[in-house]
């Protein structure tokens, strides 16, 4: 338990762009602890996306070192690294990247299939959460036919199923006009307190970023102390 | 993942695009179906030359006097009288002989109270039911005492029978041929056309001593037929056959035979060959619609996979690891083919029995031929879906997201 959830040493990225080698993170050293909530900041270019598929394990760095929950994730293959997001992170992105024409239940369900959970199981624990996001009378809905806000419940709902040790939130409330912004914020926020689950949030918006615990910049590939 | 999930995961896709699973399934239920038919078709013409063999005797060998050569005049096949019931004999002392059935043939006016039938009259051995293969329906056949006394008796063929008689029963009756008057022991069954094209049954059949000294007046003959215990056999009995009867008939060694031999099993071979190989030939061709069925699938599912890249990224980074990409999508492939296969085994069966029922070519449904068919289309399935399969499953979680 002492061990830190994120434990990020040295971090380096680079990619190809056009035949032009970009050097996208440059030496990121990052520790979050449990039930912390970090927002990163960082205008467009900063090289946010980058550091975030990192963290969620969709990408693994080209230097430097990245411990997920006492796990050393630089060395793992495709199939180490797809166990690990199914078991400890749950994601949230911008867009929701919801399954189109499938129900909001199947969407939550969907990281229990590939966890191997039994279908009955599946069905409460997806329905529980739906309840909880206020969803209740929305199980069987398609992702549009639900507001942005519903969608984006529908989401964090997924993030939570497998009870992941990590919630990642990627701009999470990028395309919502403020109220629905803070009714997410006050879901996150109520799921860091009450329950103590550990968020990152990335986020270009200043007063989103204002609510959580603290915040970093992220400038030119290298992480600053903010606000 | 579950197998029951990833069954119902590739299910739920399919129904989806139910449209398109569908247009996509019928490419394999006319290549399977077609191929069913087909072969269906091939193996009824298979069978008829089998039947059509079988009714001939296929272990068997027919010995013919051959041509002679007199003063450099070559005479026609058949016409030397050479050949001699002590051959006949000889020969059925040969190992892997099994009888002999030696024959003389001669046509006649045959008449009956007031009516006559002009017919072929053949002299033979009580042996000849069953080296022919043609047993008696009505009476009986006539026994060895008869051809020892050359008794006045005869057995008639379908025509014959139905010619002079109609429908009363001829047994018993005498019929009276060249002179000569016999009694009616017994009717043949029907044997129907002969392999080429002459009524079998439109004969009369007497002992052959009884034709040889009664009606042609003659010590030859003309026929031998010789069965063999094997179709095997019979190739090792035409070669000692050929020595015996060269040595029986004082042929120097660089002289020709003034015999013939056919062998039936070397005309069977061939026939079942040619029928084998055009049952092989039809399902092949049938076998090309399923392969175009086959890469109906598979242009499908990669059009499948490049639009639903966006939905393959989402599961990916949810936890679905290589594999549960690979078989989800080769699952859908599976599906679509073995979908198809059932279907088009139901319709090829079903056009079989049809086109047998509605038309009078013979058609025989093999069990093999419709399990080959169903696993073919499963294989095909897997071959052209493992493509698009392994093509999604290889994509990169990020550019997968990423894509719109």
């Amino acid at each position: 338990m002492n061990s830190p959830i994120i434990e990020i040493k040295g971090l380096h990225k680079y990619y190809a762009m056009d035949g032009v080698q970009v050097h996208a993170l440059r030496g990121i050293d990052l520790v979050v602890n449990e039930a912390d909530f970090l927002a990163i900041m960082g205008p467009s270019g900063s090289g946010k996306s980058t550091l975030m598929n990192i963290l969620g394990c969709l990408d693994i760095p080209d230097e430097g070192s990245y411990r997920l929950n006492g796990k050393d994730v630089t060395h793992m293959d495709s199939d180490e690294l797809a166990i690990l997001r199914n078991r400890e992170i749950g994601f949230v992105f911008q867009s929701f990247n919801l399954l189109s024409r499938t129900s909001a239940i199947e969407n939550v369900e969907t990281p229990l299939i590939y966890a191997g959970v039994n279908k009955k199981e599946r069905r409460e624990r997806s329905a529980a959460l739906l309840q909880r996001m206020g969803l209740g009378d929305r199980l069987y809905h398609l992702p549009n036919q639900l507001s942005g806000g519903q969608q984006q419940r529908v989401a964090i709902a997924r993030a939570l199923v497998t009870s992941p040790t990590l919630l990642l939130a990627d701009e999470p409330t990028g395309n919502m006009d403020t109220a629905t912004s803070q009714e997410i914020m006050d879901i996150l926020c109520r799921l860091n307190q009450e329950e103590g689950l550990t968020i990152l949030l990335i986020t270009h918006e200043a007063e989103i970023a204002v609510r959580a615990k603290r915040s970093l910049i992220l400038r030119d590939g290298r992480l600053e102390e903010g606000l | 993942m579950s197998w029951l999930s990833a069954v119902m995961l590739a299910l739920n896709a399919l129904w989806r695009n139910r449209t398109r699973a569908m247009l996509t399934t019928l490419g394999v239920v006319i290549g399977v179906a077609s191929v069913i038919a087909m072969v269906s078709v091939g193996a009824g013409a298979q069978q008829r030359i089998a039947t059509q063999l079988e009714s001939m005797g296929t272990n068997s060998l027919v010995v013919r006097p051959g041509s002679q050569t007199r003063g450099g005049v070559r005479t026609g096949a058949g016409t030397t009288s050479t050949l001699s019931r002590d051959d006949a004999e000889a020969i059925a002392d040969l190992p892997g002989v099994v009888a002999i059935a030696p024959s003389i043939r001669t046509s006649a006016q045959i008449r009956y109270r007031g009516t006559n039938w002009g017919t072929a009259v053949e002299g033979v051995t009580p042996d000849f039911t069953r080296v022919r293969n043609w047993p008696v329906v009505e009476g009986e056949f006539f026994t060895e005492q008869h051809v020892n006394g050359a008794a006045h008796v005869c057995v008639l063929g379908q025509t014959v029978a139905h010619e002079l008689f109609g429908i009363a029963s001829p047994v018993g009756e005498t019929i009276v041929m060249k002179g000569v008057a016999c009694r009616i022991l017994g009717v043949l069954k029907e044997k129907g056309a002969s392999a080429w094209g002459s009524d079998q049954d439109d004969s009369v059949f007497l002992p052959l001593t009884t034709v040889q000294r009664k009606i042609m007046g003659v010590t030859h003959i003309d026929r031998i037929e010789v069965e063999t215990a094997s179709r095997e056999a019979s190739f090792q009995v035409m070669k000692e056959l050929k020595r015996l009867l060269r040595k029986r008939h004082r042929i120097a060694t660089d002289q020709p035979e003034d015999f013939r031999m056919y062998n039936r099993a070397e005309l069977a071979q061939t026939s079942e060959e040619s029928a084998r190989v055009f049952t092989w030939l039809l399902g092949s061709i049938a076998s090309v619609s399923l392969l175009v069925g086959g890469i109906g699938i598979m242009n499908i599912m990669l059009v499948s996979v490049t639009e639903r890249t966006h939905e393959i990224g989402i599961r990916m980074a949810l936890g679905a690891r290589r594999r549960d990409i690979l078989w989800q999508f080769l699952l859908e492939a599976i599906m679509l083919s073995g979908a198809g296969g059932l279907i088009g085994v139901i319709i090829g069966v079903g056009g079989a029995v049809a086109l047998s029922k509605f038309s009078q070519f013979p058609v025989s449904i093999t069990p093999w031929s419709i399990v080959v068919a169903f696993l073919f289309a499963a294989l095909v399935g897997i071959f052209f879906g493992l493509h698009p399969a392994r093509k999604a499953s290889r994509l990169q979680p990020i550019e997968a997201l990423r894509y719109e």
